[in-house]
């Protein structure tokens, strides 16, 4: 009991002499789905530094992929009194009545690269990619990029059922409708890995007349592209020349490959997901301007004259 | 010898007949399944693919039949994998030879295997128990190792392993066609195999007749973690990546199944290597077939299941009791497997 009490006291001190010694900056709790992907780790990085940069003192709760970790980080950010929370949610459920903790202690939630079922006035914002664009971006450059000219483009799909697979399909056929010369001739998922995009495209390469009847390929993330490409090496054509490839993430390994001519373009899935955030949360605690609900970040398209090497060392400290 | 052969090619013989149908059935759908050429001085199509991409699954499923044998289970095969990847692709990049890598590496991986096997042999713990420990917090380790990103290398010599070629086939065929020839040889040219099998069917029994239990089983998931070793060197070197996240993912249930399919019974004793081999391949012909015919991906896991179910009712005792009018003179030697258990 008196271990308790004195544990008890030590922590309350600790907690008093944390909050005045930042009381004049922001804190903002930050609790992390894990470390599951390069991107996950990149995303981590990115929004540490942007706190930095800031002046913001983050507090960083990683959830190892369980949703229980990530209500009890939020109730500990609560119980710590930060000025807001940073939540990338592992699902989309059950997160109501921990969003109404929140709210009642007057902690605006913002959401990171992902959203959850729950009213919308649980919190603040979603800042998240869209991932139908993403492949309507990549659609678009590679109709822009043929020309009309005819082309047979094959198709690495995420894996099956996710929503980053539909979405980006989805996206990427948008854009290519209405343009008679551009034809999907195969597509297989490639489970969003380098070795099934490589044994998905050796197989591509066979049944389309050893690669010779495909112009383009598309590939729902770059680590697949990359495997393709080594697949197109083997079979012995020239990736980026005989067969154009387009790919989403901008991982740092897509720029290498750019800058050695084997991938033509990506469209990037922003790791900064936190600096909108953080923007759209001074704002806020400012003057109460209320964000929109939903902020979409860019998905910029890089492209072999982008100076690949450079985007590579850029990307290469972050994590990915 | 000839009726030895007669009962070898009898105990193979529902593996043959599958993977003649499976490969008949996939030449119907996709005609150019069968099409084999040279280029860049390798054999080139989708029967070199078949061979080439069922690689790491051959390999585990080698090491797999003799722990099966012994009425254990390795789960932890895929985990190994990711690790001995990950310690190739780590080693290599900072500047170590390829022989100082590969020897690590499969040091690493017969570490792993002694590892589950004193776990099973000394501390008596189940297998499934024992290798699930390994398989859970094996992917961790790796992980560990290559600090969650893809660790890429450029060094010729390993990616030779992965993609390189000898005497016109891919490497990776070359290294499971010899590996499981020396295995295939130690375990049936020697006294070896029957006393594994002798353990598989009652460990006690084994050890009150002077069997050096224990040892066996420690020698049984050292060569199961040797195999996954191998099978890692080949997946990292393939994709000039150490993928810790996916490298060997579920592969220890492909390896398992290859081993069933190769008639291999999961309550110890008989076993086949050459069966198990076969079994893999087929697996790996199916999942081939499934890319090269062109269903869309929704398609795949059931079009798989659909296969697997109807080889093994092909292997059913009660099905081919109910079918052994039809019987063809070569199975003669099928009943004996009954008798093992």
């Amino acid at each position: 009991m008196k271990l308790m009490k004195a544990l008890a006291s030590a922590t309350i001190l600790a907690a008093c002499t944390f909050g005045s010694a930042s009381a004049a900056d922001l804190v903002v709790g930050f609790s992390q789905i894990g470390s599951e992907s390069g991107w996950r780790a990149a995303e981590t990085t990115m929004t540490k530094q942007q706190a930095e940069e800031r002046g913001i003192d983050l507090k960083f709760a990683d959830a190892q992929q369980k949703q229980e970790n990530q209500i009890k980080a939020i109730r500990s950010f609560i119980a710590q009194g930060v000025n807001a929370i940073l939540l990338a949610p592992v699902v989309a459920t059950g997160w109501d009545e921990v969003l109404e903790e929140a709210k009642d202690a007057e902690i605006p939630v913002i959401l990171l690269d992902r959203t959850v079922d729950a009213s919308k006035d649980l919190y603040l914002t979603a800042v998240t990619s869209d991932l139908v664009h993403e492949g309507s971006v990549a659609g678009k450059w590679l109709v822009d990029t043929v020309a009309g000219k005819p082309c047979n483009v094959v198709e690495l799909q995420g894996t099956t059922g996710s929503s980053p697979a539909i979405d980006r399909k989805k996206g990427f056929e948008q854009a290519l409708s209405g343009n008679d010369n551009l034809k999907i001739v195969r597509s297989q998922t490639g489970d969003f890995t380098r070795t099934k995009g490589k044994e998905v495209m050796e197989s591509f390469l066979k049944a389309e007349d050893g690669g010779k009847n495909i112009c383009a390929l598309y590939a729902h993330n770059d680590d697949m592209a990359v495997g393709a490409i080594q697949a197109i090496k083997e079979a012995g054509l020239k990736p980026g020349k005989d067969i154009l490839v387009v790919s989403i993430d901008a991982v740092p390994d897509i720029f290498q490959a750019m800058a050695a001519g084997e991938a033509n373009a990506t469209v990037e899935l922003t790791p900064n997901m936190a600096g909108p955030a953080f923007d759209a949360l001074a704002a806020y605690l400012k003057d109460g301007k209320e964000p929109p609900k939903w902020i979409q970040t860019e998905s910029k398209l890089y492209t072999q004259a982008d100076d690949p090497m450079k985007v590579y060392e850029e990307k290469k400290g972050l994590g990915y | 010898m000839m009726p030895i052969m007669r009962n070898y090619a009898g105990r193979l013989l529902p593996q043959c007949i599958a993977l003649v149908i499976i490969v008949i059935a996939i030449s119907i759908v996709f005609p150019g399944f069968l099409n084999l050429q040279i280029q860049n001085g390798r054999l080139y199509g989708s029967l070199i693919d078949i061979l080439n991409r069922g690689a790491p699954v051959v390999l585990l499923a080698i090491g797999m039949t003799v722990v099966i044998a012994t009425k254990g289970i390795d789960l932890s095969v895929g985990a190994v994998m990711a690790i001995c990847g990950a310690v190739a692709a780590s080693l290599i990049t900072s500047g170590h030879s390829l022989a100082e890598t590969l020897l690590a590496t499969l040091a690493i991986g017969i570490l792993c295997g002694i590892w589950n096997g004193v776990l099973v042999a000394f501390l008596d713990i189940q297998p499934i128990i024992a290798t699930l420990v390994l398989m859970v917090a094996g992917r961790g380790i790796a992980q560990l190792i290559t600090e969650g990103t893809i660790l890429t290398f450029n060094e010729p010599g390993l990616i030779f392993i992965g993609s390189g070629s000898f005497i016109g086939l891919p490497m990776p065929i070359v290294i499971w066609l010899v590996f499981g020839l020396l295995v295939a040889v130690l375990v049936r040219r020697t006294a070896l195999g029957m006393l594994i099998e002798a353990i598989g069917i009652n460990r006690q029994a084994s050890t009150l007749s002077g069997v050096l239990t224990p040892v066996l089983l420690v020698a049984a998931y050292v060569l199961s973690g040797l195999c996954a070793a191998i099978a890692g060197i080949i997946a990292a070197a393939d994709i000039r990546g150490a993928d810790a996240n996916n490298a060997g993912l579920w592969l220890e249930l492909d390896a398992i199944l290859a081993v069933v399919v190769g008639g291999t019974s999961l309550l110890g004793g008989r076993f086949s290597i050459a069966a198990s081999v076969l079994g893999a391949i087929i697996i790996q012909a199916i999942n081939t077939g499934i890319l090269l015919s062109g269903f869309p991906p929704e398609f795949n896991l059931i079009i798989k299941a659909a296969i697997i179910i109807f080889i093994l009712v092909l292997q059913s005792p009660r099905f081919r009791t109910a079918f052994s009018f039809l019987s063809i003179p070569g199975a003669a030697g099928k009943p004996t497997e009954r008798e093992a258990k």
